[in-house]
């Protein structure tokens, strides 16, 4: 199964291992200290004045009210800011503090610093803001024919060139429906800002990449950005939430003004509008087959509703269209996905990042012609399964390991699970008593996914690694310093591993992620471990050679032959015959060898406007699923009975975290199935709270079996593939076409809600 | 905020007298919510977590009297078969760490048509004894419900106990909720049949602005059961039944659902209750 080579064991702890999380007791054991823990001297709460319209013109702010309220030290609005008014990831289009108008339910129109949280929400209720509301555009649709487009990506790929008819023998078409799905993390938007000496700001803060946070609030204080310092604090989940900014300019801004160290942390209905969600989105396919089932063409339209800023918008557009047609060979394909801005809520990243809701549709598709051909499912998948040396609808070529076919083979080789024991946890509605097998029918269904992994077209995509050996306690020890950020993922681990394995040193620490250090990049896209493992291996071997032409002053070099010819081992120069050379603490004594190494992906290309070509992307992944389920068809209720997934994750650099991702990503992509949906009515969210927008609990998500391969990607570090991301991507529409094998229904929209099965 | 903490029932009742507008808490698990998002404000908590007199049950004559204070864990534990409706609903309530604090006292005090409690409590006929300095008196839980979190306890009132009959019938209660734990019902129904007087007992929850009574399908039912032979009951029967309950309720559409959905899924439920009941009863299938 692995074609990876065998590392040398240079230490325990190393790749490929699991070693323990160095976070680990204190996050089971409630110790651990998240952004909303942080605290100061002195400090005070910011809360956040936001807009009740989905769109309004801003007429007037009085705050003389909130000034009022003893306790209060600022109320500060749009005219506070002294720098860029607006800030944005790709277009800086969102403002700081509404100017004139408000686009989103939510969106911030003032803030107020106080002594007290209490005191500061009750000030930021006096704020009085006058509005004259605006009908809201709130239709995707109705937007894209007024022109308020993000993005439009075409995708023209033709078998024989410029062949626009598209005809087949079997031809089905199919619209589907995505609702909003939010990241849902536990840790709310949180972070302190403190007042630093030289007119500038610390901010610690929850994030997930710090260097563009970094970037966005020094434009909007007018400071230079050295003197913005920004140190990760405690993250409580991120996936995608984090990419935009939140309270952190807000919180600097008080801190600024107030020359008080200032703390923010959203509750949870607040959270619901401090962060972007996953688009909505709605597609139209149509799939053309030959008879004997080999796909001719698919043709596509895809509508993402990016809400009222642009955010990562465009990215998501790329995805979905280039990702269109899923992990398949189809020789023509003819894909128009646009995003457009309305004033529902600002969508952006998520974990799986447009390819969620292209898989989805293409997927019910695969189903549908499979059906139309009287086919078998996994055999329609398998029959047009990319392999190596597949071309992608972007034109570029697929030159790593793409098992797609083994990987649908393995879930559908799986035996099945047994029946319901009869214990009320394992029926639809669980304890709740709803049924003892009446209306119960069993349905098992397919899918496959694929996702690009690293930042894609063109960008500069790199990470910092600042790698630093030296004699501790008469120990080698090893201190890893990137600006990665740990969102609960274990990228905290990894970097220690890779520095235990590149290294031989058992004692290693990474240092908290800060701006000290140059650019990680983003805790997104499935890339961190790739890049920030990258560039903490990159460093490793420069200090390694460092280190290895000391050798030369003190031994023989005749002896010892080429520097790749020794390996440290256990802390120790071990010559090709095992014989040790030199022991690091003495080649070290007092010195310190440190060397931060900037690494890069191999370079992409931007896609071509007009058609969609062009090699925009880094790394393919891909990840099949078989989900099955027991349907009260009586009462639309599901119990997701189990999930096989396997996934090729090219080198499982942790094999604990890995399963761990494809478990929590798979839970992701159930709940999009099945439960998960911020219901926006007219612009305004009716169920800010996990109250009422629901998400998968331990009696809704199954036993998993995990078939986890190994095919080794030449040009990635130890030959790994980002692993987050798969899992999310084609566990929904697994589920889905297992309730739709229960119940004979069509199911174009997720979540699948129970008056949809009641009342198709 | 001023915190009341009497150490016993009598001062419990003072202190509320005393303080008419100091909000009892018993598991807090809904006070805590309520404070937490600052939806209420109140001057003073009158804390009854002290009140030994609260988490006793007994029975009462022909009655069983269970304090406001027993939480849903004990029900589960202790009682499950003296008042079977009640503990099945309990099993619903939340997760275990609710179901260790929340009480059907506290539930009775929030009055939400949602509270899962209340069906079961109406299906049984239950009472709900309130004292105050004044005195006590017991309240049918049908008279309780006066609208969306309202009832008829007086501000100087607070909930000592509920009543149920000691020997109770057979029992149902089931719940729909849109995922498989902790979830609040999109809507829920009890169930009691009491072959002795041959009686029906209902209960609906989350599909009115209180939690209701099926009263015309209870009657109905009562009347066509074949209580004699307990042969099976007629489809067409069983068919009638869940037809009356899904048109006894009073329901919206709201975020958890949609109206037509809840009267559908409560003539489900209605059906397939009556089924296992009857068949708990010794009833042919
Ligand atoms: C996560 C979560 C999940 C939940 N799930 C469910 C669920 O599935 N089903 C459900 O029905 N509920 C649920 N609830 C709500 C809550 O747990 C129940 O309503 C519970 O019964 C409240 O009991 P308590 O003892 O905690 O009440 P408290 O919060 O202490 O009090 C609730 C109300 O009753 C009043 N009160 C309490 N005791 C008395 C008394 N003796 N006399 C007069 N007034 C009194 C209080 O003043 C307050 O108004 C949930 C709550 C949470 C936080």
């Amino acid at each position: 199964m692995t074609t990876v080579v065998k590392e040398p064991t240079a230490v325990a702890g190393g790749v490929g291992t699991s070693p323990q999380r160095p976070d680990g007791v204190l996050k089971v054991s409630g110790e651990f200290a998240y952004s909303s823990d942080l605290w100061a001297d002195e400090m005070l709460w910011g809360a956040t004045v936001r807009s009740p319209h989905p769109s309004a013109e801003l007429r007037g702010i009085d705050i003389t009210g909130a000034l009022a309220v003893p306790g209060v030290y600022a109320v500060l609005t749009a005219a506070d800011v002294p720098g860029a008014r607006h800030y944005g990831l790709e277009v800086v289009d969102q403002p700081v503090l509404a100017v004139d108008e408000v686009r989103y339910e939510g969106e911030p129109v003032a803030i107020v610093a106080a002594d007290h949280p209490e005191t500061a929400r009750r000030a930021a209720a006096r704020v009085k803001v006058e509005y004259a509301v605006r009908a809201p555009v709130t239709d995707a649709e109705d937007a894209l024919t007024r022109g308020d487009l993000v993005r439009h990506v075409p995708i023209r790929r033709f078998a024989t060139a410029g062949d626009a008819a598209l005809t087949a023998d079997v031809v089905v078409t199919g619209d589907y429906e995505v609702g909003m799905q939010d990241q849902a993390f536990l840790g709310p938007e949180s972070g302190l800002a403190v007042p630093a000496e030289d007119g500038g700001v610390d901010l610690f803060v929850a994030t997930q990449w710090l260097h563009v946070d970094q970037r966005q609030v020094a434009a909007c204080l007018g400071l230079p950005p050295e003197k913005v310092r920004l140190s990760l604090a405690g993250v409580g989940g991120a996936f995608g939430a984090r990419e935009d900014l939140s309270m952190q300019v807000h919180a600097c801004l008080l801190a600024l003004h107030t020359g008080r160290p200032v703390k923010m942390v959203y509750g949870r209905e607040e959270s619901f509008f401090g962060h972007v969600h996953r688009h909505p989105a709605r597609l139209s396919y149509e799939h053309g087959a030959s008879r004997d089932g080999k796909l001719l063409y698919v043709k596509a339209r895809i509508l993402l509703d990016g809400g009222a800023y642009t955010s990562s918008t465009p990215a998501v557009v790329a995805n979905a269209a280039t990702l269109g047609v899923g992990p398949y060979d189809v020789p023509t394909v003819v894909i128009d996905a646009y995003g457009v801005y309305t004033n529902n809520p600002p969508c952006g990243a998520m974990r799986g990042f447009g390819a969620v809701q292209a898989c989805f549709a293409y997927e019910s598709q695969m189903d549908k012609l499979a059906a139309a051909l009287g086919l078998d499912p996994v055999e329609l998948r398998r029959r047009n399964a990319m392999t190596t040396g597949s071309v992608m609808p972007t034109g570029q070529l697929v030159d790593g390991p793409a098992p797609v076919a083994d990987l649908l083979a393995r879930v559908r080789d799986r035996p099945l699970p047994a029946p319901a024991t009869g214990d009320p946890r394992e029926r639809p509605g669980g304890v709740a008593n709803t049924t003892r097998g009446e209306g119960v029918v069993r349905g098992v269904g397919y899918a496959i996914g694929i996702k690009n992994v690293c930042f894609s077209e063109g960008f500069d995509d790199y990470s910092t690694a600042r790698v630093r050996l030296s004699v501790v306690g008469g120990e080698p020890a090893v201190l890893v310093h990137t600006a990665a950020a740990e969102v609960g993922q274990g990228l905290v681990t990894v970097q220690a591993q890779i520095a235990r394995t590149e290294l031989g040193v058992a004692m290693v620490s990474v240092a908290t992620a800060d701006t000290s250090v140059g650019s990680a990049g983003s805790s997104s896209a499935s890339r961190q471990t790739y890049m920030t493992g990258g560039a903490v291996r990159a460093a490793c071997q420069a200090v390694r050679a460092t280190v290895l032409a000391r050798l030369g002053r003190a031994t023989d070099p005749d002896r010892l032959g080429s520097a790749e010819a020794l390996s440290l081992v256990d802390g120790k120069v071990v010559a090709s015959d095992g014989s040790v050379v030199a022991s690091l603490v003495d080649l070290l004594g007092d010195d310190v060898v440190e060397e931060t190494v900037e690494w890069r992906h191999k370079p992409t290309r931007p896609l071509d406007p007009a058609t969609g070509q062009g090699d925009a992307h880094v790394q393919y992944a891909f990840a099949a699923h078989r989900a099955v389920v027991d349907v009260d068809t009586e009462l639309g209720l599901v119990r997701v009975v189990e999930i096989a997934t396997a996934q090729d994750v090219g080198k499982a650099v942790n094999p604990q975290a890995v399963v761990g991702q494809i478990q929590g990503g798979t839970a992701q992509g159930l709940g999009l199935a099945v439960m998960e949906e911020i219901q926006v009515v007219d612009g305004v969210v009716r169920n800010p709270s996990f109250t009422d927008y629901l998400i998968p609990t331990i009696l809704d998500m199954p036993p998993m079996a995990v078939d986890v391969l190994e095919l080794g990607d030449p040009d990635a570090p130890y030959g790994l593939r980002g692993v987050g991301e798969p899992p999310t991507i084609s566990s929904t529409p697994a589920v889905v076409a297992a309730i739709r094998a229960a119940t004979g229904l069509a199911l174009p929209r997720v979540p699948v809600r129970p008056d949809h099965i009641v009342f198709p | 905020m001023e915190f009341l903490r009497p150490s016993d029932w009598d001062e419990a009742v003072a202190a509320k007298a005393a303080h008419p507008d100091a909000v009892p808490i018993a598991g807090g698990t809904d006070v805590m919510v309520d404070l937490n998002f600052d939806r209420s404000r109140p001057g003073a908590l009158l804390d009854l977590t002290r009140v030994t007199a609260l988490t006793d049950w007994g029975t009462d004559g022909d009655l069983l009297r269970i304090g406001a204070g027993v939480t849903y864990r004990r029900l589960i534990d202790e009682l499950a078969g003296r008042v079977p409706g009640l503990a099945m609903a309990s099993r619903t309530v939340g997760s275990p760490q609710i179901r260790n604090r929340g009480t059907v006292g506290g539930n009775l005090g929030s009055a939400s048509p949602a509270g899962d409690a209340h069906p079961a409590l109406l299906a049984a006929g239950a009472l709900v004894e309130l004292a105050s300095v004044r005195g006590t008196r017991r309240v049918p839980v049908t008279d309780f419900f006066v609208g969306p979190k309202r009832s008829v306890r007086t501000p100087d009132e607070l909930i000592a106990a509920y009543l149920v009959p000691a020997d109770p019938g057979v029992e149902q209660f089931a719940k729909v909720g849109t995922r498989n734990a902790m979830v609040i019902a999109v809507c829920s129904f009890a169930l009691s049949l009491d072959a002795t007087t041959r009686t029906v007992g209902t209960g609906i929850g989350s599909a009115g602005p209180t939690p209701l009574r099926a009263t015309e399908a209870a009657d109905f039912l009562a009347a066509e059961l074949p209580w004699e032979s307990l042969g099976p009951v007629p489809a067409a029967v069983a068919a009638r039944f869940g037809e009356l309950v899904g048109a006894a309720a009073r329901p919206i559409d709201d975020v958890r659902g949609r109206a037509d959905y809840r009267r559908h899924a409560l003539a489900v439920l209605a059906r397939r209750t009556l089924g296992w009941a009857w068949a708990d009863l010794g009833g042919a299938a």
